[in-house]
């Protein structure tokens, strides 16, 4: 955002950088297409003609439409009670907040087992119960949502710190209740970060690999999420089935970074009239 | 918007009625005391400062007022009705912040118009009144054609005058200032501050105004209250403090001041090797203080008690001579001419000051 500039940056640090992301970043999103592409278009083509390639995207959509919406709402309620408010346990609240990020991913799936598996706490409720957790949806997005929690509050609670509670505390006592100053005040001044955070939320949801693993069974054409069914395909010798199922992720991921530079582009203005400040 | 005009300078007509009662605050901070049992009234239309150094409850107090706090215990009526049952937003209280608040994804003309349109339907005026209402606003506070704008598009003080329109829009019972200036420098600072008064004067609503800044208070106010820790020192018009302090803590505030002990008896003041006639003190110890601006410079056989000029600092109009008796510094500015003769570094002088306030010397 700086329109300050210290001058051109020296070939070498240039080149150090470049090189960096073409070796680390363009060179195996490259191998991915080249491999998909390996054997021409048509055997490329042929995934889209199964049925469990699309259980998988839909899955993996699904699980994504559900677990994104409720981190986020979760994550700007998490944010506006750390941020404008003093309460015992703030401390507290923050950590268990970041605690899904250094705890590695097969943990993450494997506490749903612990609690809802055959021997599980609550193995016994769920069955009476006739609920299916493990091994269905519902495993798949509650680990998706321990994975993704934290991607919106730790998006948010920075901005929202620097921006301190003035604006909402004159909103208030110009007359405005609970619900119009966040939906007037806060939610504008934080739209952006919560944009990003959504998007990083996404990205992570869709990709999940290592707690959705755990949970999911892998049962094909309803447990598998598309990067499970990489794998599979992968394990069978269906290189070109696993690269072309990639492609399919990395296009989602495309999808979503065009979204966020179409938005970026459209409010460049009103982007820069906040920032400046 | 009914503005009532009155011609600038014009001293704003105090009546006795006193709408605003402020009684037996206290706020507590776990083990800490912002306010202790404070009282303090405020009449309609007046212009009151509240002035104290940080840490002295001020902006508390305004808090509470405008309803962002709670006092532990305590009592605020407005017009003989509860204030502190009524929430935040239904106080009517236009509050003006120290570093602005405006939304800054809001337009200024949004901004203005923000009390209005957040109002329940029934009391919501329509878009043209909004947009007359918010015109007239830019207008009083000489924003004209800046409406458009958003706030990091303007200056500092044009940004504080766009918050104190956006305060007013809602025709506020109060108007209530939270070190509005503090955040500017010194000659925008001046510029506003008359430019406050003159839209006090001509809507003549209710202000209260928070400042650490001795002078802005004695320049704007009819009143001043003196908060320190959390208690009023002293409340009064700017000249009847400045004449006669309470307290040695409300002398000290309100300027630089000399302190030296002396004892009083017979009428006089002896004060070191010199003796000083002061009628109608009590007699006994007492807590001596004088202005640095209002001492007369003697040579070392004159009149007044011996003291060793250290330093001599030219400082614009005046000049700055600093002096010490025993192991106590004393100030003086000269602002008279040319300093007498024989004043410089090293010299011996006496010092006549002429006029003390002493307060007995166990307080």
């Amino acid at each position: 955002m700086s329109e300050k500039s210290i001058g051109r940056p020296s070939p070498i640090l240039l080149g150090i950088g470049v090189a960096y992301v073409a070796v680390l970043i363009l060179l195996p999103m490259g191998m991915v297409f080249v491999e998909a592409f390996r054997r021409g278009p048509a055997e490329y083509l042929d995934i889209f003609a199964h049925s469990d390639t699309w259980s998988a995207i839909r899955l993996t959509l699904l699980v994504a439409a559900i677990a994104v919406p409720l981190n986020a709402v979760f994550g700007v309620a998490a944010a506006w009670a750390v941020t404008k408010f003093d309460f015992p346990g703030k401390g507290l609240l923050l950590t268990l907040i970041d605690l899904p990020f250094s705890v590695s991913p097969v943990i993450s799936g494997l506490v749903w087992v612990l609690l809802f598996g055959a021997s599980g706490w609550l193995a016994g409720p769920m069955t009476s119960a006739n609920v299916q957790i493990l091994f269905a949806v519902p495993g798949l997005v509650l680990a998706t949502l321990f994975i993704t929690l934290p991607f919106v509050a730790r998006e948010l609670i920075p901005l929202m710190q620097e921006q301190g509670a003035d604006e909402e505390e004159a909103a208030i006592t110009l007359g405005a209740g609970g619900f119009r100053t966040f939906f007037m005040v806060t939610l504008p001044n934080i739209k952006w970060a919560l944009l990003y955070g959504v998007l990083l939320c996404n990205a992570r949801a869709m990709g999940e690999f290592g707690a959705v693993s755990v949970v999911s069974g892998h049962i094909r054409g309803q447990t598998n999420t598309l990067p499970l069914h990489v794998e599979i395909l992968y394990n069978e010798y269906n290189f070109v089935g696993a690269f072309a199922t990639a492609t399919i992720l990395a296009g989602l991921a495309i999808v979503t970074l065009v979204i966020k530079s179409g938005l970026e582009w459209r409010f460049a203005g009103e982007l820069s009239a906040s920032r400046r400040h | 918007m009914a503005l009532r005009r009155r011609a600038f300078g014009q001293p704003t007509a105090l009546n006795n009625h006193m709408p605003l009662i402020i009684k037996d605050i206290s706020k507590t901070y776990g083990q800490g005391h912002a306010l202790q049992n404070l009282d303090l009234e405020v009449g309609d239309r007046e212009f009151l400062a509240l002035l104290g150094p940080s840490g002295s409850g001020k902006t508390t107090l305004l808090r509470i007022l405008a309803g962002l706090i709670s006092p532990t215990t305590g009592d605020v009526s407005f017009d003989g009705a509860d204030l502190l049952s009524l929430s935040a937003r239904e106080r009517k209280a236009g509050m003006v912040f120290q570093h602005y608040a405006l939304f800054r994804h809001m337009t200024v003309a949004a901004n203005i118009g923000f009390g209005l349109r957040v109002r329940p339907r029934r009391d919501r005026p329509s878009a043209e009144d909004i947009k007359r209402r918010t015109d007239e606003l830019l207008s009083l506070v000489q924003l004209e054609g800046y409406g458009a704008r958003y706030p990091s598009q303007l200056s500092g003080g044009q940004r504080q005058r766009v918050a104190l329109a956006r305060a007013l829009a809602i025709e506020p019972r109060m108007l209530l200032l939270d070190e509005p200036f503090g955040a500017l420098d010194a000659k925008v600072r001046r510029e506003l501050r008359y430019w406050l008064r003159r839209v006090h004067d001509e809507t003549g609503v209710t202000t209260i105004f928070v400042t650490h800044d001795q002078e802005e208070a004695m320049d704007l106010a009819d009143r001043v209250a003196i908060l320190n820790s959390g208690k009023i020192e002293q409340v009064g018009a700017p000249n009847d403090i400045y004449a006669s302090p309470a307290t040695p803590f409300v002398f000290d505030f309100l300027g630089a001041a000399n302190e030296a002990r002396g004892l009083v008896s017979d009428g006089e003041l002896h004060l070191y090797d010199a003796r000083f006639p002061l009628a109608d003190a009590a007699a006994g110890e007492v807590k001596a203080f004088f202005r640095p601006h209002e001492v007369e410079i003697n040579p070392a056989d004159g009149r007044g008690f011996l003291a060793e000029v250290v330093g001599v600092i030219a400082r614009g109009p005046a000049t700055r001579l600093e002096c010490m008796r025993g192991d106590q510094m004393m100030e003086i500015d000269w602002a008279r001419g040319r300093l007498p003769d024989g004043v410089a570094r090293g010299a011996q002088i006496r010092l006549a000051p002429e006029r003390f306030t002493t307060f007995p010397a166990g307080g």
